[in-house]
């Protein structure tokens, strides 16, 4: 099986860092990974996006299209990816930061007020944990527990302060969408 | 990475880092570069990593002043490398010039982006002609690698030093911003170098007071002595054709129709010929080069032999298709896939293109733009 993912935000999310853990988590669980970056001309606070795919067998192009899943931050990331998304495919997006809803009615919708969940885990910096948690429990892309081990290596040196906040946010993200009535 | 880089071990890392770490391994002493996306990984991590092995890390004041760097550190037989992005390496021909005719040797990275001109910083393989055709003035060659993943990123870097040094002559790698810019597992592999790798004593310039003087130089006025340089480098790269040439194939043996392609493109072909064997049942295969100079003719020329026609899938425009054509000498037609200036090629435009290729009843040849 082969999963085509795209996470989407501005500039300071953690949008790479989303994407690196994915592909790291992906490496680590014995599959074939490809991480690729949007680079070109940019600005802080301007969006940010990367690529991931995950496979059972060997990728060939690491440019994803149409992904199977997008993991959306912020509103002008949705009006972008929205439309891209494979039908029958899933998007996550951050309804701490948009209000309006998703239009299309042939694909999967998770809601994740990824901020104030992060807010409550202690710092909403770490919005993006929480919505990575919530895909990986969704989807099983990549194991949760992967994902935390995965922390330790690309922020590697951070404090253990930094670090534990990381995981419990990425936990709660997960406890999102294991409860049967969810927001 | 750090001191503590896990050899031997599968990372997740950039293209720009696995070439950066290859060449630490592989004993490069002096790395000399200048910025310019989207190489930029590698400058910054040969900027942390030499300087935790105590070796030469320059960010030079310009691009002819890095590869001229280089010129010096080869002349003392230290192994060296520079990288950049498509205008660099213009820049740094005159120097990669006076290397190959003084047979000195050097490894260089071109991660191409989109020209002519300062052009974008998206991918592009459109330095095909510059790096398959030695790239500066002058009659030579130097040896390319065209590779496809990041691994190969990795191990070529390796054996482009050895080979560098084996047959004294430039090697580079022709990787472009999708290569250098993507993240994917690669394993460290320990360094071990090729097994006839010769001495370097008997042509470095060693401590002045024990040695005698030894002179490094690219002029030679008198006619005679120029152009007997070069027919001795013509004999050389002979050889270098004879005994490197690298190519790998991919579901050739019932193909009817092949699409030759290197590097990202060949990712894209892979792709596209899984899709059009399932889809569509077309008998395709993939014919992908290693080293793009020496160029693979021989075997692609067997293979005109049994195939009905060839798709060249490049993201230049024709400049590959040039050496498939010279390889097959017109016993198949040879149609053109070509983007350019950051275009990629689309899988579904591919199979498309496959369609009408297999098709085509005329005396020339179909391209898709």
């Amino acid at each position: 099986m082969t999963q085509k993912i795209r996470c989407a935000g501005f500039g300071g999310q953690g949008i790479v860092l989303m994407g690196r853990l994915i592909a790291h988590s992906g490496m680590e669980e014995g599959r074939h990974t490809t991480f690729f970056p949007q680079y070109g001309a940019a600005m802080r606070g301007g969006t940010a996006n990367c690529s991931v795919i995950v496979s059972d067998g060997e990728i060939a192009s690491p440019m994803v299209e149409t992904p199977d899943a997008v993991l959306i931050m912020n509103g002008p990331s949705l009006d972008k990816f929205e439309p891209t998304v494979k039908s029958g495919g899933w998007i996550f997006y951050n309804t701490s930061l948009i209000s309006r809803e998703v239009e299309r009615d042939d694909v999967n919708v998770v809601k994740v007020p990824a901020n104030e969940i992060a807010e409550d885990a202690g710092t909403g910096k770490a919005a993006n944990m929480v919505m990575l948690g919530a895909f990986a429990a969704k989807l099983g892309t990549v194991g949760v527990e992967t994902l935390s081990k995965a922390l330790d290596k690309q922020l590697h040196g951070k404090s253990d302060e930094i670090m534990n906040v990381n995981r419990e946010a990425l936990k709660r993200g997960a406890d999102l969408v294991k409860e049967p009535a969810s927001t | 990475m750090s001191e503590k880089v896990p050899i031997g071990e599968k990372v997740l890392m950039k293209g720009n880092e696995a070439i950066g770490e290859a060449a630490v391994q592989a004993g490069c002493m002096g790395y000399f570069g200048y910025p310019i996306t989207p190489q930029n990984e590698l400058t910054a991590y040969m900027s942390k990593r030499m300087v935790e092995e105590g070796r030469t890390f320059i960010q030079s004041e310009s691009e002819i002043a890095a590869i001229n760097m280089c010129f010096g550190a080869a002349t003392v037989g230290q192994r060296c490398m520079t990288s950049s992005s498509s205008p660099g390496i213009s820049l740094k021909q005159e120097g990669v010039s006076y290397m190959a005719s003084a047979e000195l040797p050097v490894f260089y990275v071109n991660v191409n982006r989109g020209g002519p001109g300062l052009g974008n910083i998206s991918p592009a393989q459109s330095d095909y002609f510059q790096a398959t055709r030695g790239g500066g003035h002058g009659d030579y060659r130097v040896i390319a690698f065209g590779p496809s993943n990041l691994q190969e990123l990795y191990d070529y870097t390796m054996l482009g030093f050895d080979l560098a040094d084996k047959y004294r002559n430039p090697a580079m790698i022709l990787a472009d911003g999708i290569l250098g810019q993507m993240m994917e597992p690669v394993t460290l592999k320990p360094y071990s170098p090729i097994p006839d790798l010769p001495s370097k004593q008997p042509w470095r310039l060693g401590d002045p007071s024990t040695s005698e003087p030894l002179l490094v130089t690219s002029l030679i006025l008198q006619v005679s002595g120029m152009e007997e340089r070069n027919y001795r480098l013509f004999e050389k790269y002979e050889k270098i054709a004879e005994n490197e040439t690298r190519w790998d194939e991919y579901k050739t043996d019932d193909a009817e129709i092949v699409i030759v392609s290197y590097g990202t493109a060949a990712r894209i072909s892979r792709n596209v010929i899984d899709r059009a064997r399932e889809e569509e049942g077309i008998k395709v295969g993939l014919f992908r080069p290693i080293t793009i100079w020496p160029y693979p003719t021989q075997p692609l020329r067997a293979l005109a032999e049994r195939v009905k026609s060839f798709l060249v899938v490049e993201m230049s425009l024709g400049q590959m298709w040039e050496d498939v054509r010279l390889a097959v000498e017109g016993r198949a037609p040879v149609h053109l896939h070509g983007r350019t200036a950051g275009g990629i090629p689309e899988e579904d435009e591919v199979i498309e293109q496959l369609k009408q290729a297999l098709e085509y009843k005329g005396d020339a040849y179909l391209r898709n733009f």
